[in-house]
């Protein structure tokens, strides 16, 4: 476990994305996490672009889920995980304790593997989160509700439901409608984790395109185990890796060059299909 | 409760078993092995524990249906409108039971008042707000587990000492309410902390990616879909209550008079039954009627709170 922490000089630090024009998002610096004495990822700097598709790839157990969670603290509810390092969002440190969670959460929203709706309609589902935020106006909250189910278009679908269980929903339609909870309090980013992988490939292709389409209004990240989707959707790509049993950020850059021309020979292995 | 309970997972278990000799018979045909003995209907050892599951299954439905039958046998006679609003005569050999109901609703209410409040609160701390493995979480655990085996009759002499002499409650329905809390709260907060438990995490998590307080997401997500898991500890907290009869013969008292206030001494329906069954020579017939209403108050309850909790969950 010892080297693992030590380790640091052998990681090669992963250049910041190169792009010139692309404004910086998010930011990650030395970015480190420990499950009580087990090490999901370490040292991790990482640049986020605005406006882009941004994939975070490699095998199980790497960090990348759990790096996911850092981004807007949903580690705070995790017990015994220890987070170090800096997270840049604009000039603010968000692992800085004075921050409000809850204002963070707002702007960077995490919708998860599995679908999550909670027990409630499905108008519910999206009207419980904005009142939360102070809304009282029912005319503006069914606004609210009517476009953002038009955004993940599912409105056509629910409109005549609106007032029926959430759970009734197919699990496609479940995973639109926490995409649909999320974009209606107006985040800045979407963090996404392995957002298709519970669902039928019609339902993840309908998922798919729907992220696609989100892509130059929101910030958009997203973890996925399904290289072919990377491949897809992707504007930028960041490999992870497990070395000394902790995982570390091996590669990143624009998907083309990661895809066509890695410089790491596991990236170029795990690309090209012949590890991972 | 408990022997239905008994019953349900009896029969479970005789079903499984069935289930598992199944494959001796179907398979033989098609089985391609010549070793497997092949034989028509499953070797007699083998009904032997279907046999044994059947017996105890039967034996425990058996023996509740003995007693309910029983007692309404012996005790259906005495029930009417009359006895049931008519005060107690000639120490409770004539009359009715009404002063004994009112004084059982009572108690109950001071308990429940006081217990629900209070262990859903606890169950909230321990479950939401403590974590599982800390040394505040395990001691308040211990100490409830414990304190759920303890015998009523200490109880009893702890409400004694503490709320009727200590507090000056005297013999009264408070001090009985008060001490039947005690008892009740480790079931009610063990359950309702299960029940919270048991609602996914995926739902706190949700909540949280969507910024939402702790107080929202405990009032609007959590605690209804604890509800099915409160209505448990419910029932087994009025169960208890309803039943108990020592810890109340030392703190309610036994004056079978209508209750005035909550400071007067009042006799639950427990304490009647034992009163005029071990007491009151000639008081069986009445003990036979005051068992029955009890037991058709506790079976209505628990029906009710079964019914509430499968609507609840249906509607989600």
């Amino acid at each position: 476990m010892k080297t693992s922490l030590n380790s640091t000089p052998s990681v090669r630090p992963c250049t910041p994305t190169p792009s010139h024009h692309q404004e910086t998002f998010i930011q990650t610096e030395r970015l480190s996490l420990r499950y009580g004495c087990k090490t999901a990822f370490c040292d991790v700097n990482l640049s986020i672009p605005v406006g882009c598709i941004t994939a975070l790839v490699g095998p199980s157990g790497c960090g990348k889920s759990s790096f996911l969670c850092c981004l807007n603290r949903l580690t705070d509810l995790i017990p015994c995980c220890q987070v170090s390092g800096k997270v840049r969002l604009g000039k603010l440190d968000i692992l800085n304790p004075k921050i409000d969670p809850i204002a963070l959460r707002r702007r960077v929203s995490l919708i998860s593997q599995k679908p999550n709706p909670f027990p409630l309609s499905i108008w519910q589902n999206i009207a419980l989160p904005l009142k939360e935020h102070g809304l009282r106006n029912r005319e503006e909250i069914d606004r609210i509700v009517e476009q953002s189910l038009r955004d993940v278009g599912l409105w056509d679908e629910v409109k005549d439901r609106l007032k029926d269980s959430a759970l009734a929903l197919s699990g496609g339609q479940q995973q639109r409608l926490c995409i649909a909870r999320a974009l209606a309090l107006k985040p800045e980013a979407l963090l996404l984790d392995e957002p298709c992988s519970a669902l039928d490939p019609i339902s993840s292709s309908v998922v798919e395109d729907l992220i696609v389409s989100l892509k130059h209004h929101y910030t958009l990240l997203i973890v996925t185990h399904n290289l072919a989707q990377a491949r897809r959707i992707a504007d930028y790509v960041a490999c992870f890796w497990v070395k000394d049993d902790s995982g570390q950020l091996i590669e990143c850059g624009s998907a083309e060059q990661v895809f066509a021309d890695p410089q790491s020979p596991i990236t170029a292995a795990y690309v090209n299909g012949i590890r991972g | 409760m408990a022997k239905k309970k008994g019953v349900q997972k009896s029969e479970v278990r005789s079903q499984k078993s069935e289930v598992n000799f199944l494959p001796c018979s179907p398979a033989s045909p098609a089985s391609p092995s010549p070793h497997l003995p092949i034989s028509p209907s499953p070797p007699p050892l083998s009904l032997l524990p279907t046999i044994t599951v059947w017996a105890i299954a039967l034996l425990v439905t058996a023996t509740f249906a003995w007693i309910v039958g029983d007692i309404i046998w012996h005790g259906a006679g005495t029930i009417s409108w009359e006895f049931l609003t008519t005060a107690p005569k000639n120490s409770g050999r004539e009359g009715g039971i009404a002063p004994i109901l009112v004084a059982t609703g009572l108690i109950l209410g001071v308990c429940l008042a006081v217990s629900l409040p209070l262990g859903i609160g606890t169950a909230i701390l321990l479950a939401e707000f403590t974590p599982t493995d800390s040394w505040f979480g395990r001691l308040v655990r211990r100490s409830l587990d414990v304190l759920a085996g303890v015998p009523s009759i200490v109880f009893g002499l702890f409400g004694n000492v503490f709320f009727a002499r200590t507090l000056g409650l005297g013999f009264s329905i408070l001090s009985g309410g008060l001490t039947l809390a005690c008892m009740v709260l480790p079931i009610l907060i063990r359950s309702a902390e299960e029940g919270l438990r048991a609602v996914p995490n995926d739902y706190r998590l949700a909540a949280a990616s969507l910024g939402l307080s702790r107080t929202t997401t405990l009032w609007q997500l959590l605690l209804p879909a604890a509800v099915p898991g409160l209505l448990v500890g419910l029932v087994l907290g009025i169960g208890r209550a309803m039943a108990e009869t020592a810890a109340l013969i030392f703190t309610s008292g036994y004056v079978d008079r209508m209750p005035q206030s909550l400071f007067d001494s009042g006799r639950a329906l427990s304490i009647h039954i034992f009163d005029l069954s071990m007491n009151v020579s000639g008081g069986d017939t009445n003990a036979y009627g005051s068992a029955l209403v009890l037991v058709v108050l506790l079976l209505l309850i628990n029906g009710t709170a079964a019914q509430i909790a499968d609507r609840w969950l249906h509607k989600f």
